[in-house]
């Protein structure tokens, strides 16, 4: 069997899986698969940046809550519809990607990480600032009146289950074909040798700020299909703590690789679940594994299955 | 005709003139070789012709174009491509995927598979194209770099030592590739193996203290007394 074919049925077969499970899991695993598939959602954005080009954001909040403030805030203040209030956040997520693009690209390595954790602090502080509108870290709820998209209740746990489903696959098939195009092609040359791809005439600003928008915007999707499916917006979501946890879940799945993401998100997300249920010193026991993993996983859990088992996985 | 000239081409770095006020012609088709004593401004010369080094004064122009101005990647589009003196592959990508993506610049599709296929054949390539470049001796990876560069089909070749590295039936190998490639292309050869320069070249330029010293065929070279005193050491 090709290469192809196996990944084809990997990834298919998990797809399949996510979408049979809903039938078949208890209420509060099911609500919290939901979840996982929206963060995962996010993971995958940074990963595209972070794993397939090379370049480490501390600043991705910035984009997650931009699509969520711009979805939130339309529905809010100008009573847009869901699927209009979904488009002005991804809309805000291409223009703030974009501009935060064109400023932190100038930077590169350790300059690119401030800069970026600078841009995201003072989003964060915008919020904060414009209280009056944004609810500050109060945040505020969007009503369930206000969450029926194309006729669906997003309220309702099955059609939220569906649309955090929908949003995984959109988000997972789309890594599966940029690993493939010769688009993601560049970005990984630029992540391996930036100079070798400049000097086979790749122009690498312009690669490397279409890895930034396409990074940020599925970020600010997944922010906005957050705050549409929770029915929550708040400042808290523009915090240093969420630009940390995709970094933190990419490499505990698997930097540069097309699973990795979810199964990061995945494996975080219990972690803290079950351990917290033992005791309230629930960090240290997650803090243990995570050092373990570190130590004996260093390419995250999906990429010690390449490393050991298959190398064609992308 | 001239495919590449530059008029008072000079880099100075901190005070001191890597290469100073050098005005060079290569017409189109020709096999320039390019020889110096180390440190005599090669690599800088060549870095500022393909837009790695930006120079501190004059003009570099191809195919009657002022590319003084472009940056690299928009140079190496013209049709000038580059390869590394210090070996600069794609370590943890596969073989094919570096000549693939050298070749994806201008191909798509299968017809990159084949260019990679017959980039790898002309260089004398023959490790499975599946295998990570890192596994490559240091010499095939001089090798991928080539095929790196011959699968651009390029109109300008600019290769860096490519022998340095090689086992001597490699380089009869190299040599009959510079020969097959020429009637392609035309090839700036910096090169510190005189027997290759000699058979391969139509002409030489030589560089000392980043000034042109002499120009010549291979012959004229040989016989240059100031080429001797500074270069060969028999003066």
């Amino acid at each position: 069997m090709s290469d192809r074919t196996k990944t084809l049925i990997l990834h298919a077969g998990l797809l399949v899986l996510l979408f049979v499970l809903q039938f078949l899991l208890p209420a509060y695993h099911h609500g919290n698969l939901a979840r996982i598939m929206v963060l995962a959602s996010y993971a995958i954005g940074f990963n595209i940046l972070f794993g397939y080009t090379g370049l480490l954001s501390l600043g991705h909040a910035l984009f997650f809550a931009a699509g969520m403030y711009g979805m939130g805030l339309a529905i809010r203040h100008l009573g847009l519809s869901p699927s209009a209030a979904l488009l002005c956040g991804l809309a805000a997520g291409v223009a703030i990607s974009t501009i935060a693009g064109l400023l932190a690209l100038r930077t590169v390595g350790v300059g690119f990480m401030i800069v970026t954790l600078m841009f995201a602090q003072a989003g964060y502080l915008t919020l904060l600032y414009f209280g009056e509108y944004t609810r500050g870290d109060e945040g505020f709820v969007i009503q369930q009146a206000e969450r029926i998209l194309w006729g669906l209740d997003l309220s309702d746990p099955t059609n939220r289950y569906f649309a955090a489903f929908a949003l995984f696959a959109l988000c997972l098939l789309l890594t599966l074909w940029l690993v493939r195009a010769p688009f993601g092609k560049v970005l990984v040359a630029i992540r391996e040798n930036e100079e070798r791809a400049r000097m086979l005439g790749y122009d690498v600003f312009a690669h490397k700020l279409g890895a930034v928008v396409l990074s940020g915007t599925l970020s600010a999707m997944a922010g906005a299909v957050y705050g549409l499916l929770f029915g929550y917006v708040g400042a808290s979501f523009a915090s240093v703590q969420y630009s940390i946890f995709p970094l933190l879940w990419v490499l505990l799945g698997g930097a540069g690789t097309v699973l990795g993401p979810f199964i990061g998100t995945l494996f975080m997300f219990y972690l803290i679940d079950l351990s917290s249920g033992v005791t309230t010193a629930y960090m240290l026991i997650a803090g243990v594994v995570l050092v373990a993993l570190t130590l004996f996983a260093p390419q995250g859990l999906v990429g010690e299955i390449r490393k050991r088992f298959w190398r064609g996985l992308p | 005709m001239t495919l590449l000239e530059t008029r008072g081409l000079t880099k100075q770095f901190a005070g001191l003139h890597a290469v100073e006020n050098v005005d060079f012609d290569l017409p189109r088709g020709q096999v320039r070789a390019l020889i110096g004593p180390n440190g005599a401004g090669k690599t800088t010369f060549v870095g500022m012709l393909c837009g790695r080094v930006e120079p501190t004064a004059g003009t570099v122009r191809f195919d009657d174009r002022d590319i003084s101005d472009l940056p690299a990647h928009k140079r190496i589009n013209l049709g000038i491509a580059y390869t590394f003196q210090i070996t600069s592959v794609f370590a943890n990508l596969t073989i094919a995927e570096n000549v693939a993506l050298a070749a994806r610049r201008s191909l798509r599709g299968a017809d990159v598979d084949v260019a990679v296929a017959d980039a790898l054949e002309r260089v004398g390539l023959h490790e499975p194209p599946e295998q990570n470049a890192s596994d490559l001796s240091y010499g095939h990876q001089r090798l991928l770099e080539i095929a790196m560069g011959v699968v651009q089909q390029p109109r300008l070749l600019i290769l860096d030592e490519p022998t340095q590295g090689l086992a001597d039936s490699e380089i009869e190998a190299f040599k009959t590739l510079v020969r097959d490639l020429s009637a392609t292309s035309t090839i700036l050869l910096i090169e510190h193996n005189m027997a290759v320069v000699m058979e391969t070249a139509d002409q030489i330029t030589v560089l000392n203290f980043g000034q042109v010293l002499a120009e010549g065929t291979p012959g004229e070279i040989r016989a240059d007394r100031a080429v001797q005193a500074a270069y060969l050491g028999t003066g």
